[in-house]
């Protein structure tokens, strides 16, 4: 069952709420008057301000990793909530914060729409004049179509033949750590091994893998933030990605189909046609896909030992809980924290009426909290009962569809963990990613001890 | 209540009693029978559930959801014709004795 909290009966009639299409730039951000931005400043506001009064999409909160704080407010007392804060910049949108109400919207896609040109997947709309189509922003039928054509390289009987491959990389890129010296395991480890198995779903060329990761970073860079690329600049380095891709698609096309991914969309009778903005997307998909979110469990699950020793000290006894833990890993990550979607009639979700064209934020980061749903919710527990019934892959038809890949990628680089290091020491806080949709981890400075 | 017989990828089965409102994605999970993962709970919402009904026993089953068609058009190893998610199968009388056969993998 839903929510379905007191309906008041003014939520029911209102005015449509949702404003038109924002235009470029946008107005500077309303922000709260606060003495700092430290951490606990930011929580002590956020537990006490009027719920009306935040925009919790701004990525200051997310930087500094306090956002749950707000979330769990919403949860209990304003569980379909709409915010207004800042709608010059958004137009508003809708915070779905409990499980039974998130998975209402991820499973009417009858209703809650993914479209691009409606603004896509995430909170902040698509830019309007870069508009890439890609099947997770797609309704059906073409979105069923063009997912399929990707299926394979991600299906149970592929993911085996890649499991030696992994293992190798993996055992490659742990034995190179430096003992007793501190060092970014953001760098040296996360961005390394996901680079480096993107590159093989692309047969891209190794050398040159990095750049995935930079094109990654771009597609997702809020071109507001200072030392980010502008609007336009960042139009013109997704453009030079397309170009680059343009070239192995033009020599795949006229040879024989191989199993990589560029070859499976340039072969595939349902994408080989497709216009050069949405291979883009689809390029742009695949990779933030597979490089954002692997990237960050990756790095989460050495915070989250660090931050709960006891659990820790369990999966040293007992390394049969790799696999539990790597579902808790994801779930408590949540490395993507929300979807989007967009509604395509009038609806009634928790008791409150949604018009056509709001905005609805599912917040995953949110359902993965919920103590209606999840017993102990705040609490990382390595062996944790039935660990798979998370929100962070989504569901409905837009579920990830590599899921499987990262579980393997997380459960092959912590046995090759447990094999080689007793312990990874966290030496400070990590930097945080300041956004609202990629939950995770500028850089994380850690040692194994000598 | 309802017997039913999970039957493995590789053939190894599981004959669990299942009772009367429960699905049988449900009696996979609490009886420890692996192969069924079930991670969204049972909203037809992940397809981590799919197994194969023998047409004689598909007869005795409601018709399948628009969304169970759609996410199990999703998953590994569809077949139109006995693909079905357990999560979607609520444990009968009517249903004892069933057998359902698994995917290798759940995707």
């Amino acid at each position: 069952m839903a929510t379905q909290p007191d309906t008041n009966p003014d939520d029911l009639t209102g005015e449509h709420r949702t404003r038109p299409n924002m235009t470029w730039p946008f107005p500077p951000r309303e922000r709260p008057d606060l003495p700092d931005l430290k951490p606990e400043t930011l929580a002590a506001y956020l537990t006490t301000a009027p719920l009306d009064a935040v925009d919790i999409a701004d990525p200051m909160w997310w930087e500094a990793d306090v956002e749950q704080v707000f979330l769990k407010r919403l949860r209990d007392e304003a569980p379909v909530h709409f915010t207004d804060v800042n709608a010059d910049r958004h137009r508003g949108y809708w915070s779905v914060t409990r499980w039974e109400d998130i998975m209402a919207v991820d499973t009417n896609h009858q209703v809650y729409s993914s479209e691009a040109s409606m603004g896509g997947i995430t909170l902040f709309d698509m830019d309007p004049d870069f508009i890439m189509p890609m099947f997770i922003a797609m309704d059906q039928p073409k979105h069923d179509v063009q997912r399929k054509a990707v299926n394979p390289i991600v299906s149970g009987p592929n993911l085996a033949g890649f499991e030696t491959l992994i293992r190798e990389r993996t055992a490659e890129v742990l034995d190179c750590l430096p003992r007793g010296e501190v060092f970014d395991w953001v760098d040296r480890v996360s961005i390394e091994l996901t680079s480096r198995m993107l590159a093989t779903l692309f047969d891209w060329p190794q050398e040159e893998r990095r750049k995935l990761t930079y094109w990654s970073d771009i597609s997702t860079s809020d071109p507001e933030l200072p030392g980010n690329p502008s609007k336009e600049e960042r139009q013109v380095i997704l453009m030079g990605m397309l170009q680059e891709f343009m070239a192995l698609w033009n020599d795949r096309v006229n040879a024989e189909p191989k199993t990589d991914l560029v070859s499976m969309l340039a072969h595939n009778p349902a994408t080989r046609n497709m216009p050069p903005m949405e291979f883009m997307g689809n390029l742009v998909l695949l990779i933030v896909g597979g490089n954002d979110t692997t990237r960050n469990s990756i790095s989460g699950g050495v915070y989250f030992l660090n931050q709960n020793p006891a659990e820790y000290d369990k999966l040293r006894a007992n390394p049969a809980l790799i696999e539990p833990m790597v579902s808790e890993i994801i779930r408590y990550q949540t490395p993507l924290a929300h979807m989007r979607r967009t509604a395509l009639e009038d609806t009634i979700l928790g008791g409150k009426r949604i018009h056509k064209g709001d905005k609805v934020v599912m917040w995953y980061i949110s359902g993965n909290h919920d103590e209606r749903a999840i017993e102990n919710p705040d609490a990382f527990i390595i062996d944790r009962p039935r660990a798979r019934q998370h929100m962070s892959f989504g569901f409905g038809i837009h579920r990830c569809v590599g899921n499987r890949l990262a579980e393997l990628q997380l459960k092959i680089l912590w046995e090759e963990i447990l094999k080689r290091f007793e312990r990874i020491e966290l030496v400070e806080e990590p930097e945080r990613v300041p956004s609202a949709f990629v939950k995770g981890y500028k850089s994380m400075m850690v040692r194994i001890p000598a | 209540m309802a017997h039913i017989t999970y039957v493995e990828h590789d053939g190894t089965s599981h004959v669990v009693e299942v009772a009367d409102g429960v699905s049988l994605m449900e009696g996979a999970l609490s009886n420890g029978v692996p192969g069924i993962d079930g991670d969204c709970g049972g909203n037809a919402a992940c397809a981590t559930c799919h197994v194969f009904v023998a047409p004689t026993w598909l007869e005795k089953l409601g018709e399948r959801s628009e969304m169970e068609v759609s996410m199990l058009e999703l998953a590994d190893e569809y077949r139109p014709e006995t693909s079905r998610l357990a999560c979607q199968i609520i444990a009968s009388p009517l249903l004892d004795g069933m057998r359902v056969d698994m995917p290798a993998t759940q995707h």
